[in-house]
């Protein structure tokens, strides 16, 4: 909401000394949003007066049309002739949307204009122009270049400073108002705020007898009109008046305040509608009678109906929308937009003025479904004063009388307005949940000055709220009200004292942990959205029936592209990854860690549980309520491409490999104390040769190695690229609570080598893992340290060479005891993976 | 070694000379000290202290010498041998140390050269500044509290007081999820986690909740639709809005120097009652670039505040949702933005620094921000 500060003081009497700044900061304080204080031409200075033109000369040896006017600028002003000062001059203009005897607006040389632009007398297309006939533009009015301001007839006279007359110089405060403020999308509203905040006067320009401004009736039957829906309106006033003028022009005050609002005049009657809802924050409509087929009324829409608003936009209406009808049909989507059929146009001479209170809930349902917010709705949705129809439709209706030459033919009015329920408080309430004492009688001040009525009851307060704030409704809101206006910036600043905590949870600890060890372990983090779409399932080759294809899809995603959310970490790792290649980075390991989300059919249900909110929901409830959301697992993952150990005077670098993946997975797990198995497996995106499936107690959780060279290729990633994704709660759900410690033997080790030959095909996690069965408690630890496969194994067979530690807690090993031992295992993995001592 | 040889025997006589016998000393002694090496004094020992020594050999000749010489020969002898062995130990120690020394300055090497074999990893700044909140609050006695991104309306709209029709909800502008009736959302705003966190937790109730939320706003300098929230809620008997002020004063101390206070403007939220936006007194200036044109603050517009977050009073209407008794329990929360803190913390000015995951960016901040 616009508001100039010369409008505002119109109704409370702002110290002049006060500008746009010091107001807009009072407002701050009382809890309404400036966002900006804006001083229309606040760039123009120097001589600006009204100017007549008297004569009009084209001249046309110009490419374009250029014309010579004398313009009368005042006694004293203009150029001087035989040492006398005249009243005229002559000036040079380019525009030509005026004529003789028009009242322009003349910056005189000496004049700055907007833009620094500085006006002298100057030769010209063969002409001394002495001084600028202006536009808008020029003055930093507005964008409008396209002609000079013509002045109506009779506004001014010639020589009148410019100044006041267009408005330069005052203050447009733009107030983002909350959903809680409607009465904030009034010049009243915000005055009255204005007159609370500097504790002065004000005069509400709502407090007037409606029909007082109207006069007598004509006698003749007005428009009539109806509610057929009491759920959608509870008020309808209808004024009709007749013998409009149609080409009458909308005064220049009042057009200076629809532009400094930001609004476009167009005609005098809507003209009058838009500012009247700008002085009262009432919308109005005004239909063209000679258009209407019988009374208006207010319904709900019928089905199949269709209505072409204002902005050329047909519209299919739903059952729930609320419209204004004749009987032949819908005429406007109620507090939303006019129907284009019974637009007012130049030749409207009978107008009614439309002016409901419609119910806030109905009119914000219409607007989100018609994705359509409109000065109206904004003001509807937030709710209305119940009291203004009447005043605003006779303010309305008196203002097209008195500037149009019509006459006031009646009104037809519906009234079902219930009266303002009154809240009771405590008296105290206000300071208890402040913190501070706030004095009864300060309180009831406070809840005066918002126009609350306040009675007084031992220690309880009855308020009965304004009509203009239907926000006021608990005793909280009223405790806010004077809160507010006793000033947050008292407030004391104290501490509670809450309970001992118990810091992180275990989970929330592990997770950092794994954040530390992935930088530790030279991973950068990234944050990607979460948005994908399945094309990227498919460059990543995840087969159809696969789990990572339960998408949970999003009714308006940003981008058609990316219409679901990720059920896996990698194209994020992906994206991330090209965008830093393509800046020039060659070495990469990005980690990410982050929920994914999977189930089909998330958020389609048709009628989904929603459980009052005067009460806790019941555990079923809750438990429906949860029904309805996707599984959300949260997911580690990586992706390293280039040099994982970096070439330099040393030696030559190391590119990461598959086993950098899996390793990465294997620290971490070492890092939680969590055992995992790695298996070979077949798993898109990865490379079906050089896949690791990583499992805890039995079940998979994820999987890391190179990825498949078409998935590579697919993605224009480096060749070779390797990654790992790992269920990271399924991860942290096996860390052991507390790990027991291990017993540690301080008899000598005994260390034997063992090489074995295997089918090239077994894994040689099994034969270790073979060995170390075998061997007993005797076998330390059994770590793979060579493999070879060659002529001297044979075709199809494997070396597998191992480094075996054995040590007893209690004696040192005897060479029987070792070899016992090296036998044991040796036959546990001849019998387990047929491998057989190398020769 | 011969044999005792009893007859006289005049080589022998004159080896062991005293002239002869001094100068196999001196010339023992001189070399050694000329000795430049170990190797060297290896030489000289064979030569001077070796079995084929002068001095070996005039010790052998000892017993040759008629009994009442041989004792003062003897003497003579072991004197000058002892001499030569003390001088070759001590000369070995001197030439040992030398040639440590030496060793030292041959191993000596260019320690300026890169030492990186290992890239370096990061991690991220917002997850680093998100970890730095909490633990403010943690130190406050708060417990950590999360939920769903994926979120029923109910919770996220519903139970905090935004009615189907309220304007709060187009005011947020919302992803849904599924169908637009269907009653699942993104989560826009972490919010939804106070209600879980009612729900859930016996009272009194001081819990923060960290968390990413949604908002369907196009990816530029200053919007994500993707960002991240902190949001504070208490709730006790007896608590009040100086309270709430008082914690949020806490807080802006912890997180950017004792001192630095909040200041509460009025506002509207559903979900509190009294509301009110945070604002963060500059810890930049604190204040002193407002009306000093010439020395403006970059990080507060030189308007001595920045804008940090909002606030209030739990709506009873909220604490009712959540079976809370409204008589004898009340409640503040509030709520800031990670990305903005993050910005106005570092002087980040474009927001997609933040989400594009260039590594240079994300390397500047090393493990804590
Ligand atoms: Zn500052």
């Amino acid at each position: 909401m616009r508001a100039p500060l010369s409008w505002i003081r119109r109704y409370v009497p702002v110290p002049q000394d006060q500008g746009g700044r010091d107001v807009a900061a009072r407002l701050v304080a009382a809890g309404l949003e400036v966002e900006t204080v804006e001083v229309l031409g606040s760039e123009v200075t120097g001589p600006l007066v009204v100017g007549r033109v008297r004569s009009v000369e084209e001249l046309t040896e110009f490419t374009k049309p250029i014309r010579y006017c004398r313009v009368a600028v005042g006694a004293g002003n203009g150029e001087v002739l035989d040492g006398t000062t005249t009243d005229e001059r002559g000036i040079v203009c380019g525009a030509s949307n005026f004529a003789a005897g028009d009242l322009v607006v003349v910056a005189l040389p000496g004049a700055v204009l907007a833009g620094g632009f500085a006006i002298a007398s100057r030769q010209t297309y063969g002409r001394v122009s002495d001084g600028m006939i202006t536009s808008e533009r020029e003055l930093g009015l507005g964008e409008d270049h396209s002609g000079i301001i013509v002045l109506p007839a009779g506004t001014a006279e010639p020589g009148d400073s410019g100044y006041p007359l267009l408005g330069l110089g005052d203050a447009v405060l733009d107030i983002a108002v909350t959903p809680d403020r409607g009465y904030a999308l009034s010049i009243r509203g915000i005055a009255r705020e204005v007159a609370t905040a500097y504790g002065l006067p004000f005069e509400d320009p709502a407090l007037v007898d409606p029909e007082s401004l109207l006069g007598q009736p004509s006698g003749e039957p007005p428009h009539a009109c109806s509610i057929a829906d009491p759920s959608a309106a509870d008020r309808f006033v209808l004024r009709t008046i007749a013998g409009l003028d149609p080409t009458a022009p909308s005064p220049q005050w009042m057009r200076r305040a629809l532009v400094a609002c930001g609004m476009r005049p167009v005609s005098l009657a809507v003209d009058v509608t838009n500012y009247v809802m700008l002085e009262l924050g009432q919308p109005l409509h005004a239909f063209d009678r000679a258009k209407l087929r019988g009374p208006l009324t207010v319904r709900r829409a019928a089905p199949g109906e269709v209505l072409e608003t204002l902005d050329h936009t047909r519209r299919p209406l739903d059952p729930d929308d609320v419209v204004i009808a004749d009987p032949h049909g819908p005429l406007a989507v109620a507090g939303i937009m006019g129907g284009l059929d019974s637009e007012i146009d130049d030749d409207s001479h009978a107008v009614v003025i439309e002016a409901v209170h419609f119910a806030a809930h109905a009119i914000a349902r219409g607007s989100r479904r018609h994705k359509l917010s409109s000065e109206a709705s904004r003001r509807f949705e937030r709710g209305v004063d119940p009291q203004l129809p009447a005043i605003a439709s006779a303010r309305a209706a008196a203002l097209l009388v008195a500037l149009g030459g019509a006459t006031y033919v009646g009104t037809d009015r519906v009234d079902a307005v219930p009266p303002t329920e009154p809240v009771t408080i405590p008296a105290d309430l206000p300071g208890r949940i402040a913190g501070m004492p706030i004095p009864v009688d300060r309180v009831s001040a406070h809840l005066a000055a918002v126009g609350a009525d306040v009675q007084v009851q031992d220690a309880a307060l009855v308020v009965t709220p304004p009509s203009w704030r239907p926000d006021l409704r608990d005793p909280f809101d009223l405790v806010e009200e004077v809160v507010r206006l006793e000033g947050y910036d008292s407030l004391p600043s104290t501490l509670p004292q809450a309970r001992p905590g118990f810091g992180l949870t275990t989970d929330q600890r592990l997770r950092r942990r794994v954040g530390r060890a992935l930088a530790g372990a030279g991973l950068v983090e990234v944050l990607s959205y979460p948005f994908t779409g399945s094309a990227e399932l498919d460059a990543l080759g995840v087969p159809a029936d696969d789990p990572r294809r339960a998408l949970v899809r999003l009714a308006n995603p940003l981008s058609d592209e990316a219409p679901q959310l990720r059920t896996t970490l990698l194209p994020g790792l992906v994206a991330a990854a090209r965008r830093n290649l393509s800046r020039g980075a060659t070495d990469l390991a990005l980690a990410e860690v982050g929920l994914v989300f999977r189930g089909a059919g998330v958020g389609e249900s048709a009628d989904p549980p929603r459980p009052p909110v005067t009460r806790r929901p019941s555990d079923v409830e809750v438990a429906a309520l949860e029904a309805q959301l996707p599984a959300q697992p949260r997911h580690v993952a990586g992706l390293l491409t280039g040099e994982r150990d970096r070439g330099g005077w040393w030696g030559p670098g190391r590119r990461a490999d598959w086993s950098d993946a899996i390793g990465v997975v294997s620290g971490l797990a070492e890092e939680l104390g969590v055992a995992i198995d790695v298996a070979p497996a077949v798993h898109m995106p990865w490379h079906p040769g050089r896949c690791a499936a990583i499992s805890v107690a039995g079940a998979v959780i994820g999987h890391a190695g190179e990825l498949h060279p078409r998935v590579v290729e697919a993605l224009d990633l480096p060749a070779r690229t390797v990654a790992f994704e790992v269920d990271l709660d399924a991860l942290l759900a096996h860390v052991p609570a507390a790990a027991p410690a291990p017993v540690i033997s301080t008899m000598p080790v005994a260390k034997e080598d063992l090489a074995v030959v295997v089918g090239a095909e077994v894994p040689a996690e099994r034969v270790r893992a073979a060995l170390l069965r075998g061997g007993g408690a005797l076998l330390e630890s059994v770590r793979l340290f060579d493999t070879y496969e060659g002529a001297q194994v044979g075709e199809g067979r494997r070396s597998l060479a191992f480094a075996l530690r054995l040590r007893a807690p209690d004696r040192t090993l005897s060479t029987a005891e070792v070899a016992e031992v090296r036998a044991a295992a040796l036959a546990a993995a001849q019998a387990e993976c047929g491998a057989v001592l190398r020769a | 070694m011969s044999a005792p040889n009893k007859t006289y025997d005049p080589v022998a006589v004159s080896a062991l000379s005293d002239d002869a016998v001094a100068a196999a000393r001196e010339a023992a002694l001189a070399a050694i000290t000329a000795a430049a090496d170990l190797e060297a004094l290896k030489a000289v020992r064979l030569e001077h202290a070796g079995d084929r020594s002068p001095l070996a050999l005039a010790n052998r000749e000892i017993g040759a010498l008629p009994p009442a010489a041989k004792a003062e020969a003897g003497k003579r002898v072991g004197q000058a041998r002892a001499a030569v062995k003390r001088a070759l130990e001590e000369r070995e120690v001197v030439l040992a140390h030398l040639r440590d020394e030496r060793v030292l300055v041959e191993e000596a090497v260019d320690v300026t050269v890169p030492v990186d074999r290992r890239p370096r990893g990061a991690r991220h700044p917002l997850t680093t500044l998100m970890e730095r909140i909490e633990d403010v609050f943690l130190a406050m006695g708060y417990e950590i509290a999360e939920g769903p991104e994926v979120e029923t309306e109910w919770h996220n709209f519903d139970a905090l007081n935004i009615a189907p029709d309220h304007p709060a909800r187009t005011m947020q502008d919302t992803f849904f999820v599924g169908s637009p009736e269907g009653g699942v959302v993104l989560r826009t705003h972490t919010s939804p986690v106070q209600v879980r966190s009612m729900l859930d937790r016996p009272l009194p109730i001081y819990v923060a909740c960290p968390g990413r939320v949604y908002r369907t706003d196009e990816l530029d300098a200053t919007h994500t639709p993707v960002f991240h929230q902190v949001e504070g809620i208490v709730v006790d008997e007896g608590i009040t809005m100086g309270d709430l002020k008082g914690t949020l004063d806490h807080f802006a101390a912890a997180m950017f120097g004792a001192g630095i206070v909040t200041r509460l403007r009025p506002s509207y939220f559903p979900f509190t009652e009294p509301s009110a936006e945070v604002d963060l007194q500059c810890f930049v200036c604190r204040g002193a670039s407002v009306g000093d044109p010439d020395h403006p603050c970059r990080t507060c517009s030189s308007e001595g505040w920045i804008e940090w977050g909002g606030c209030g009073m739990v709506n009873p209407r909220v604490l009712t949702a959540c079976g809370i008794d409204t008589t004898r329990y009340t409640g503040f929360a509030f709520g800031m933005g990670i990305e903005r803190t993050l910005m106005f913390r570092h002087g980040i000015t474009d927001m997609r620094d933040m989400v594009e995951g260039d590594v240079r960016f994300t390397l500047a901040f090393g493990m804590e921000s």
